[in-house]
């Protein structure tokens, strides 16, 4: 804004690149994509060629994997992409509507206990996963609800993270003036939070649907714990259990393989396609109050 | 807002307020905020609920369960036979005797030791670099290394548990290129370092990104004064934003302890591939062990209420010591 700002920094004109910050970005991202390509890799070979040819030459069998993992047990890979997605689609949309209202109520309205409520949500994180897995495996199981798909979809629901950044949203990006000019003209506070809130609220509810959805997408611990029957499982699960199989059936090792790559492809392409939804201002936000 | 005091009763008519909003409506003003004070409640019922259910009565129940025993009675045949009986803290006397317990724990410390300071580290490192002006493919960069967050835990585990396999793996390729040693990845030792590898290779991404929001919500006229006063980009770094990003700092270091203390998917995911890891690595994988392997479900219950405490207490300790530091910091 000031002239000296253009002025100050007589290097900032001459646009020369930093080498050492570039070099240093470079190695990072090389490091975090060894073993990704690695799979696209790996998953164009055959079973012979896995263990024989050079790491990063590509292999001839990418279809024969593909339609290999597909006959497996008449295709129960797909069924559990197909559960992954309706536990992490069907899981992160509740999460994001529960959260909205939760973190609306915490974050616009003043009441007594708010406090207390809130502090008792996020002491939530801190409970290890394992201590809450354990018990509610044993009550489900007592309902008759252990593994079924509302065992692994009501514990995933309730995200103390999403609550705690839509109140923070809620708060910054809801003005107080447009609340109590709705109540004014007779709206009820259902539909202020309907019609008013939940819109302006988006980038935030659509940032905790994407955090719940790869957190759901990528748990392990909860379906390990919850389910027996495998056509119920999610990927983690289904891939964790075939390599367990493949340490006595190599045959079995380029499935997992191919079954990695097109497991987190769906990922990949949900994080390219929404990173720009993504407001950095947001996470920022969580991180300073 | 002021109400307009009601006088009488039996009131047919109420006269309009002195701001000119007075309708039929307003003859009694406070009736919206009055309906209104009730709402925050409503609103709250799906997330209190769902606490209740699914975090408030399982952990009351695992403290129920660890202050019990099973009795057999008899020949511990037919019902009754097998009974739920009081045993006090005799399942906690006997976690804090558990010599297989205690080594997981003590584990989960030397794991911590080498991911959370490489892993905060490096996204330290990354964080500033990205905040370089002049650095290029900075954008690439970020989302290749925010990647990993994207991949599951557990095939995190398996693609690097193939990488560590010496058939496979290219590294062990250009190692016997030079005719270096190869090092057995699965082995008592090197365990810590592969694992803590998928650790800091998952996470890294992540807690750069919560340190670089931080670090863009810098003014840049506080670098312009710096640079005035001659300061390099490195004293840039080390005395202004290093400083400014320490709250950030704190919050990943924070979370970073939890999720050490709970590690279980990568050793999970590698048991397979090895022959050397004990079923109860982990603290995590101790009880998970103890519930289902051995079906001892009371003492499981007794060492996960253990673990919460111990987490919960150093998390206050934690919390606690950042902020005094940052409170100074500040001063």
């Amino acid at each position: 804004m000031t002239p000296l700002t253009l002025t100050a920094d007589p290097t900032a004109k001459t646009r020369r690149t930093a080498w050492v910050p570039t070099l240093v970005l470079l190695l990072g991202a090389l490091y975090c994509l060894i073993p990704i390509a690695w799979v696209v890799i790996a998953a164009t070979k055959d079973r012979s060629e896995l263990f024989s040819t050079f790491t990063f030459a590509p292999g001839s069998g990418f279809l024969q994997n593909l339609s290999d993992l597909t006959a497996y047990r008449d295709g129960i890979f797909w069924r559990w992409m197909a559960n992954s997605a309706f536990y992490a689609g069907l899981g992160a949309l509740l999460s994001a509507a529960v959260s909205a209202a939760g973190g609306y109520a915490l974050g616009r309205y003043s009441f007594r206990g708010r406090e207390a409520v809130f502090k008792m949500i996020l002491a939530g994180v801190l409970v290890p996963s394992i201590v809450l897995a354990v018990p509610q495996y044993l009550l489900l199981s007592k309902l008759g609800m252990a593994d079924s798909y509302w065992s692994m979809l009501l514990p995933s629901i309730l995200s103390p993270y999403g609550v705690y950044l839509v109140r923070i949203y809620a708060a910054a990006s809801v003005p107080a003036e447009l609340m109590e000019a709705a109540r004014m003209d007779g709206a009820s506070e259902w539909r202020i939070f309907s019609r008013i809130a939940v819109p302006m609220m988006m980038p935030g509810l659509i940032t905790v649907f994407l955090f719940q959805f790869v957190g759901i997408w990528n748990n392990f611990l909860l379906p390990f714990v919850m389910l027996a029957d495998d056509e119920k499982f999610p990927i983690t699960l289904g891939l964790y259990t075939l390599l367990a199989q493949g340490a006595s059936q190599p045959a079995l090792y380029t499935l997992v393989i191919t079954g990695c790559l097109l497991a987190i492809l769906p990922l990949i392409g949900l994080f390219l396609v929404i990173q720009r939804f993504w407001s950095l201002d947001l996470l920022s936000g969580s991180v300073k109050a | 807002m002021t109400s307009a005091p009601l006088k009488g009763a039996g009131l047919t008519e109420v006269a309009p307020l002195a701001d000119g909003t007075g309708t039929a409506q307003s003859v009694r003003p406070s009736r919206p905020r009055r309906r209104g004070r009730s709402a925050p409640y409503w609103f709250l019922v799906p997330t209190l609920t769902l606490f209740a259910a699914f975090t408030v009565v399982p952990i009351g129940y695992a403290i129920w369960l660890s202050l019990h025993k099973v009795q057999v009675k008899g020949i511990g045949l037919g019902k009754g036979a097998r009974q739920q009986v009081w045993n006090g803290l005799g399942n906690y006397t006997d976690v804090l005797k558990d010599s297989e317990f205690g080594h997981s724990v003590l584990r989960a410390f030397g794991y911590g030791l080498i991911v959370i300071p490489t892993m905060l580290g490096l996204a330290l490192l990354f964080a500033l670099m990205l905040d370089t002006p002049k650095a290029r493919s900075a954008p690439f960069a970020r989302l290749m290394i925010f990647l990993p967050y994207a991949v599951p835990g557990i095939i995190a585990a398996l693609m690097w548990g193939f990488l560590y396999l010496p058939d496979v793996s290219p590294f062990y390729y250009l190692l016997d290129k030079f005719g270096l040693p190869q090092p057995d990845l699965f082995d008592g030792g090197n365990l810590y370092l592969s694992f803590a590898n998928i650790a800091v290779w998952g996470g890294t991404g992540f807690n750069m990104i919560v340190i670089y929001t931080a670090l863009r919500a810098i003014p840049p006229d506080i670098y312009e004064a710096a640079r005035i006063d001659g300061a390099t980009d490195l004293k840039i770094a080390l005395r202004i934003k290093i400083p400014i990003v320490m709250p950030s700092l704190v919050l990943t270091f924070f979370f970073s302890v939890i999720a050490t203390l709970q590690v279980f998917t990568e050793p999970m995911a590698l048991k397979p591939l090895t022959n050397g890891l004990p079923s109860s690595w982990s603290p995590l994988m101790a009880i998970y062990d103890k519930a289902f392997l051995q079906s001892d479900i009371y003492g499981a219950s007794a060492t996960a209420v253990v673990l919460a405490l111990a987490t919960f207490v150093l998390s206050f300790t934690l919390l606690r010591i950042s902020d005094r530091y940052t409170r100074e910091d500040r001063a």
